[in-house]
């Protein structure tokens, strides 16, 4: 993304815009996969349908035809909702995806910013979709709204905590809050010596890795977690009174945060965009060839892919919970379980 | 009166008196939240005006009649034969199941009795339609639970049943099969073959969704405990069927009256539960699903040869008299009452469907539960518009 990949002076400017289309695409091109591998295509194939397959090559281009039929829809709001709100509620649920992407690292240079607490940064903006939430709930002036707002933002503040929990055991083991350091750090490092495989975070913090993806899961309020949404109960909760371009962004929100969030957990437990450095005789991020910023981002397509595959599959094949349930399961177990983890993990440090 | 002894109720009479520090200072409103006649959990146009404290939910009522079509009045001005198209669209995922009562209550009066091969067919498409009912059932469970996999097994399994009737009477949905004195045909070439791949499919499926729904541990703490009706509210509010049987009591028409059907000529078993709750509502009907195609394989095994139409006349008129008919539909107890005058129509038909008396308790069970279960609730009672609104 520098100028050294291209052996080119770009000015300050030129690489700020290259940055800013970089992030764009680093989240709308995973949503728009996501959607039709898993959201079309997984699911029809575990329900035993088709899914779709008329609009282009095995319905690949279907996506492009529902955003084509969302923008022509008109774009209503309810008489008494609070209409400023009510419309800049999408908007702020989609803008903290693109925050979120802004620290995660794609290749040794191919990051958009290389922050030092890049993870603190990540967890705190994570949760301004709650806002935007709360607010879609609020404004809509529709009951049904207002249950899915509430339910969305006690589930979201309760899965925060355990989220951050989890994470604290990486950023001891790795010494750094620095998404970039971190990646490096397991790539970097070894099992007892042995480094065919770097040193994933997969395998010393396990347990943080399922709180993680736990908690993903319900900030993503998918199933089953899925109660500020839940169509059975609450028609489409918060989302109930969206048409048109304001449902496309609270349904892009959804599967791109999704995606983010995977890119999120590829870096702290499976090694990011590296691969192990040891098979190519690098021993630091100074080290590695350039060539890593345009395979880099590939291989972390690949881990995201993999993690949005585990988060989906429980999505389509779960019942969700009851609010008291997942609350008590979140205060109860997760957070408990996630405290103790940190205190292992602190003492393993010391130990070794 | 027995509310007040009721666990539910004193849960929410505890959980108010726990409340009530804060609400002297935080005074809350209640809210009134209108679910249906349009929502996705009521499968049609029902209507439950719940009065919320919060998420609870302090009283609760259904209103009926969005889907009222008058099918007793139509029936007044229709001949017999043309009844059955009509009480073919009560309980529409189970059509077959409402003519026969119909049929049986009509030769009654006529004093006529089908052949034993008419017999044997109809208990067939009878079991055949309560498997394609509550296989729906199963599915939706999930649905209405948020997993959205088992709905679509349900409707592929379905399918097969679906097929199978189609192929015995010509209509998938509502055959309008039965006649007075017997059935409109025999059944078709290779029927019998057919039918007995496609019961060792329900029984597979009755397994997956069994691994999939039952065996799971949320499907469990959402329906465990939950909705509970003990066995003599369940009897004082007039339920019947699996939500009768998950109450504990042993009660099935099928086995407990004498009709001229082949339910008494095989060896099947009666599924009770205990608990009473949302899941033992769903268990019992997973097992029935089950028994009923056990049931439809030993059917098949005895089914005796002969006419299926007896000798009628070619114009019918039933003489003058009353009867009731009721059988054990997939909803539970379906009845006609069917007063003739001697004329080429019914004078008065009585339709008594169960969904109408099975949501007769949703205001008390649905007293001082949450918003979300009110959904698992509704679902596991398990009712059809069509059967409600009639």
């Amino acid at each position: 993304m520098t100028s050294a990949l291209w052996a080119v002076e770009i000015p300050y400017w030129g690489q700020t815009l290259l940055r800013v289309l970089g992030g764009v695409v680093a989240v709308l091109l995973p949503a728009g996969t996501i959607v039709y591998v898993f959201l079309f295509k997984m699911m029809s194939f575990m329900q035993s349908r088709l899914g779709p397959m008329e609009a282009g090559p095995y319905g690949s281009l279907q996506l492009v035809a529902e955003v084509g039929k969302w923008l022509q829809k008109e774009d209503i709001a309810p008489e008494r909702a609070d209409r400023f709100i009510f419309r800049l509620a999408p908007i702020v649920v989609l803008a903290s995806t693109f925050l979120l992407v802004a620290v995660v690292p794609f290749g040794p240079d191919a990051w958009f910013t290389n922050f030092e607490t890049g993870i603190y940064y990540a967890m705190a903006v994570s949760s301004v979709s709650v806002l935007g939430i709360l607010m879609a709930g609020w404004a809509s002036a529709n009951k049904y709204s207002l249950l899915g707002g509430l339910r969305a933002a006690g589930q979201l503040i309760a899965y925060e905590l355990p989220m951050v929990l989890a994470v604290i055991g990486v950023v001891i083991q790795a010494e750094s809050m620095n998404l970039q350091q971190i990646v490096v750090a397991q790539n970097a490092g070894s099992i007892f010596g042995w480094d065919g495989l770097g040193n994933p975070y997969l395998l010393t913090q396990f347990v943080g890795f399922l709180i993680f993806m736990i908690a993903v899961q319900a900030e993503l309020t998918q199933a089953p977690f899925d109660m500020p949404i839940a169509e059975s109960e609450l028609v489409s909760g918060y989302m109930t009174e969206y048409s048109g371009f304001r449902f496309l962004m609270f349904f892009i929100g959804e599967f791109a945060t999704a995606g983010v969030f995977a890119l999120i957990a590829s870096v702290l437990f499976l090694g990011g965009w590296g691969v192990p450095f040891a098979w190519f005789g690098w021993n630091g991020i100074d080290d590695v060839d350039n060539w890593m910023n345009v395979v880099g981002p590939l291989v972390m397509f690949g881990k995201m892919m993999l993690l949005v595959f585990l988060i989906m599959w429980v999505r389509f094949s779960y019942p969700r919970f009851r609010e008291d349930q997942l609350q008590r399961f979140a205060w109860k177990f997760l957070i408990p379980v996630s405290l103790g983890n940190i205190v292992l993990t602190a003492v393993a440090k010391v130990v070794w | 009166m027995t509310m007040l002894s009721d666990r539910q109720q004193l849960s929410y009479i505890a959980a108010q008196a726990a409340d009530a520090r804060v609400n002297v200072e935080l005074e809350t409103e209640g809210m009134t939240l209108n679910i249906g006649p349009q929502h996705p959990a009521t499968h049609g146009t029902l209507r439950i005006i719940a009065r919320l404290d919060g998420e609870q939910v302090v009283w609760a009522e259904p209103a009926c009649g969005y889907m009222h079509r008058g099918y007793e009045k139509l029936a007044e001005v229709r001949t017999y034969p043309q009844v059955t198209t009509l009480v073919n669209r009560i309980d529409w995922l189970g059509s077959f199941a409402n003519e026969v009562p119909f049929i049986l209550a009509a030769e009654q009066l006529m004093e006529i009795e089908a052949p034993a091969r008419a017999q044997w067919i109809r208990t067939l498409l009878f079991e055949l339609s309560r498997i394609a009912n509550v296989s729906l059932f199963l599915g939706d469970l999930g649905v209405q639970m948020g997993a959205i996999t088992p709905v679509f097994m349900a409707f592929r399994d379905r399918e097969y049943v679906l097929n199978l009737i189609e192929a015995a009477t010509g209509g998938r949905f509502h055959p309008n099969f039965d006649r007075i004195g017997g059935l409109k045909d025999d059944l078709p070439a290779g029927f019998v073959a057919e039918t007995r791949q496609v019961m060792k499919k329900l029984r597979n499926f009755c397994d997956e969704i069994e691994d999939l729904l039952f065996g799971n541990e949320i499907f469990q703490s959402r329906t465990r405990g939950i909705g509970v009706i003990p066995r003599d509210v369940a009897l004082d509010y007039g339920l019947s069927g699996a939500n009768l049987r998950a109450s504990g009591v042993d009660w099935d028409l099928r086995r407990d009256q004498r009709l001229p059907m082949a339910w008494d000529k095989v060896d099947w078993k009666v599924w009770t539960h205990t608990d009473g709750d949302s899941f033992a509502r769903c268990w019992v009907r997973l097992q029935e699903t089950r028994e009923a195609t056990k049931l439809v394989d030993q059917l098949l095994d005895g089914l005796p040869s002969g006419p299926v139409m007896a000798k009628v006349p070619r114009i019918i008129k039933v003489p003058a008299g009353e009867a009731w008919v009721s059988t054990e539909n997939p909803l539970g107890e379906m009845g006609y009452y069917v007063v003739s005058k001697g004329d080429l129509g019914p004078f008065r038909v009585k339709i008594r469907s169960a969904s109408f008396n099975n949501i007769s308790i949703v205001p008390w069970v649905l007293r001082g539960v949450y918003v979300p279960d009110i959904i698992t609730i509704l679902a596991s009672l398990y009712f059809i518009l069509g059967d409600i609104d009639r």
